[in-house]
């Protein structure tokens, strides 16, 4: 029960030659085909876009102090949650995992060389950028007020702001998604190496190939949705226009095909993140392998029949509500599925309080407060009461800011000597950790009863009985703010001056760990062959925990 | 720049290499189905929705152009096929022509189109303020047809406002999907074109053979893929309502 045995011996030195100092120059990022540059060109961007959604969400959190609303108008008010929910959902919460740790890892994980299509990875950074540049246009002139859901009729005809412009960008960054979701699922099926056959792939992986499977089927129904209220909004055409007789429920359901599934693009890849850190630091190998693996699989079909259920209050028939309420209830079998095994993984773990563990003992909590609440909003009844309340804010926060995002600083703090070669200071890396779960909770759990006691969500005022709620909120709010703050400020420094990292710093058992940190630009002096099972700490010799776990005796093979 | 079928970095064999670009092309085709799929929904629900008003509005479509439009679209796919069948057979020669062939046919099938969408703008059937559903009837002129045709269209037109007493406003919905399904398929074709053009030039150059034909398959994959695409639109926007007699 001590982080003693993982201290990185000293006198480790940088590998003479690795990605980082391959080649230098601007031209040789900007034009890289790396995967690894490429992510952290992405990891660059998708924090430029966290910033600027966070300011919003600041904005936001400072308006609610007092009721009456006294610092933005409520025209100001309505563009600011709008701006916070495009900027953080399209730009950061769905590229930032997968665009960034699964670009880098994917390829060192299954021992290849780099990604199946590495151009594509570079043309997708670039729609990224492209797609952000337009949304940024639009916030800068005028702003969006039509939610980040862009429900029509509002977005179609009725809306002033610059929804044009924004809805082009989110159009254009869809096909980002979509092509690091194809390379993705190409690199999975032919870019393994020897010996790594699908039972051995980290689960990381497996998460990832189900969050590129959403990728794939989920993304182009939001582009063409997108599309068709932009067509209607720029000529007149009419798909969702009532006065021509179409029908604006039939965008929230080819809005809500995508977008619920989009959530689970958000957790899914922290849900891989999480078990590659639970075995980690429990030191065991993780606890129904098998299943975990399924269950990201489930949680991505399953994800794709249950959308109707954001749509409870549209009048639509009974029969069908209860079908999907169903169906959402389904959903919580797989994801109970992980909790059940990541908790099953650390029973008699030896288990080590380093700074990705408690991000991932605090996403495990955190992630089963948001799910379970998610499953009184599947309630029919409930949800008429709970509908568009605070209550369904704090629970979606508690799965993309408790789940998502604690799940991507986990897989960042996690990586970060694989990633830089160096690590970060501990000490201070596990004050903001706390900090963060700290500033978290008192945002967002005061949220819940205010739901529950009925403030309905997108207001910009607030009868004053709710006032002492709201406060704490955003004193809350203030403490995550600096709990953000802080790994910004010592990874950057860590950079350049953390302790020099090692091969394995953990130890962890992944291929990742194999290689030098940071790795070669071909991650591998050569071709890795795998001939051990996945998470085996037992019967690797080089973490030393050998018999001190399980009594079985050594396979021939293990020996590597 | 990579000469013929030269092996790239990230990958072990010649063979893994294409199994990989094919097997993206694949994962990209499943994309462009769901991407399709959303009009194909809009358009399911709303002529379940509005039979009469998209009855007529397929009514006064050109159904000689549409018909001939999914031949040359067909034979197109047929001079693909068989570009890409000489280049597996390593007849260099052939690849280019059959290649010129179907993007000779292409540029025929979006010539038709815009004449169809010129005939479209004159009949006032371009949704928004000036649409008129009865415009035609209203001002008869050669450019609108021979009068035998404005009578039947008058009549069903008449027959049609006693079933839905908003068939103008129904239409529009009807050509909003016709504009938005051809228009994405035109879009796609125009793509294909310029890859087309790619691939002629390459092919000219010689640099496929039996060994090493990836290209031209993946985007006859997508080729055939668009062919299919209209296959659907014709009956679905054209046929659904004629009847014969």
């Amino acid at each position: 029960m001590s982080s003693a045995p993982l201290t990185t011996p000293g006198g480790e030195k940088l590998p003479r030659e690795h990605y980082l100092n391959a080649t230098y120059g601007i031209r040789s990022w900007l034009l890289t085909t790396d995967h690894k540059r490429i992510a952290l060109l992405y990891l660059i961007s998708v924090t430029f876009f966290f910033f600027i959604g966070g300011l919003f969400a600041s904005l936001i959190r400072i308006h609610l102090l007092t009721p009456g609303g006294y610092l933005v108008t409520p025209e100001t008010y309505n563009k600011l949650f709008t701006m916070h929910g495009v900027a953080m959902i399209f730009f950061f919460l769905i590229p930032s995992i997968p665009a960034v740790l699964g670009n880098f890892l994917i390829p060192i994980m299954i021992g290849a060389k780099d990604l199946a299509f590495p151009k594509v990875n570079l043309l997708s950074w670039y729609v990224y950028l492209v797609g952000g540049a337009f949304v940024l246009y639009s916030f800068a002139t005028g702003g969006l007020d039509t939610g980040w859901t862009f429900y029509t009729p509002l977005s179609s005809i009725y809306s002033n702001s610059a929804v044009t412009p924004a809805v082009i960008g989110i159009f254009i960054n869809g096909f980002s998604s979509i092509l690091t979701g194809l390379n993705f699922i190409v690199t999975v099926h032919t870019m393994r190496a020897p010996g790594m056959t699908w039972l051995r792939l980290p689960l990381f992986v497996w998460a990832h190939y189900a969050t590129s499977i959403i990728f794939i089927l989920g993304t182009p129904v939001i582009a063409i949705t997108l599309l068709l209220a932009g067509l209607e909004r720029m000529f007149h055409l009419g798909f969702f226009n009532p006065a021509y007789g179409g029908d604006p429920i039939l965008f929230q359901h080819m809005f809500w095909f995508y977008s619920h599934p989009a959530v689970y693009i958000m957790i899914l890849p922290a849900m891989g993140v999480i078990s590659e850190i639970i075995p980690t630091f429990a030191r065991k190998p993780i606890f129904g392998y098998d299943f975990i693996a399924a269950s990201s699989i489930g949680i991505a079909v399953i994800g794709f029949i249950v959308w109707a259920h954001h749509m409870f209050l549209t009048g639509q028939s009974t029969y069908s509500a209860v079908a999907f309420s169903f169906l959402t209830f389904l959903v919580a079998i797989p994801s109970a599925v992980k909790v059940f095994n990541w908790t099953s993984t650390l029973y008699k773990g030896s288990i080590a309080y380093d700074t990705p563990m408690l991000y991932g003992l605090g996403f495990i909590g955190l992630f089963t407060i948001g799910g379970l609440t998610g499953l009184f909003l599947a309630c029919l009844g409930l949800d008429i009461h709970l509908h568009d309340t605070y209550f369904v804010v704090a629970h979606f926060h508690y799965i993309m800011v408790g789940g998502a995002i604690m799940g991507y600083l986990g897989g960042i703090h996690f990586w970060w000597p694989k990633i830089t070669g160096r690590l970060y200071p501990e000490f201070l890396a596990r004050i903001a950790a706390i900090v963060l779960f700290i500033g978290f909770n008192l945002t967002f759990f005061p949220q819940f009863i205010l739901g529950y006691l009925g403030m309905p969500r997108r207001y910009h005022d607030y009868p004053p009985e709710y006032q002492v709620l709201n406060v704490m909120s955003t004193a809350g709010a203030s403490i995550l703010a600096l709990g953000y703050l802080l790994p910004m400020i010592y990874l950057t420094w860590s950079m350049r001056y953390g302790k020099v990292a090692g091969k394995n710093p953990w130890p962890a058992t992944g291929l990742e760990w194999t290689t030098d940190s940071p790795p070669l630009t071909e991650n591998f002096h050569e071709t890795p062959v795998v001939d051990w099972e996945v998470y085996d700490f037992e019967h690797r010799p080089e973490f030393g925990l050998k018999g001190s776990i399980s009594k079985k005796p050594a396979p021939a093979h293990g020996d590597d | 720049m990579h000469r013929t079928g030269e092996l790239y970095g990230q990958f072990q064999t010649l063979d893994q290499q294409k199994e990989t670009a094919t097997l993206g092309m694949w994962v990209f085709l499943v994309t462009e189905i769901l991407f399709f799929g959303g009009l194909f929904l809009a358009y399911t629900i709303n002529r379940h929705a509005f039979p009469t008003a998209f009855g007529i509005g397929g009514n006064m479509l050109d159904l000689t152009l549409g018909a001939a439009n999914t031949v040359v679209l067909i034979l197109s796919s047929l001079t693909m096929a068989m570009a890409v069948w000489s280049a597996t057979t390593g007849k260099k020669s052939l690849v280019t022509i059959f290649l010129i062939l179907t993007l000779a046919l292409g540029g025929v099938f979006l010539g038709v189109k815009v004449v169809e969408y010129k005939q479209k703008f004159d009949h006032h059937l371009i949704p928004g303020h000036n649409f008129d559903i009865s415009y035609c009837v209203k001002n008869p002129s050669p450019v609108c047809g021979t009068p035998a045709e404005l009578a039947t269209e008058e009549k069903e037109i008449e027959e049609g406002l006693k079933v839905d007493p908003d068939l103008n406003a129904h239409a529009q919905l009807y050509f909003s999907l016709y504009f938005g399904m051809t228009g994405l398929h035109a879009l796609h074709m125009v793509i294909g074109a310029g890859l087309l053009l790619w691939l002629i030039v390459q092919s000219a150059k010689g640099r496929f053979d039996a060994n090493y034909n990836t290209p031209v398959e993946n985007i006859g994959l997508y080729w055939h893929f668009v062919d299919i695409v209209w296959i659907y639109l014709f009956p679905l926007l054209y046929l659904i309502n004629r009847h014969l007699g």
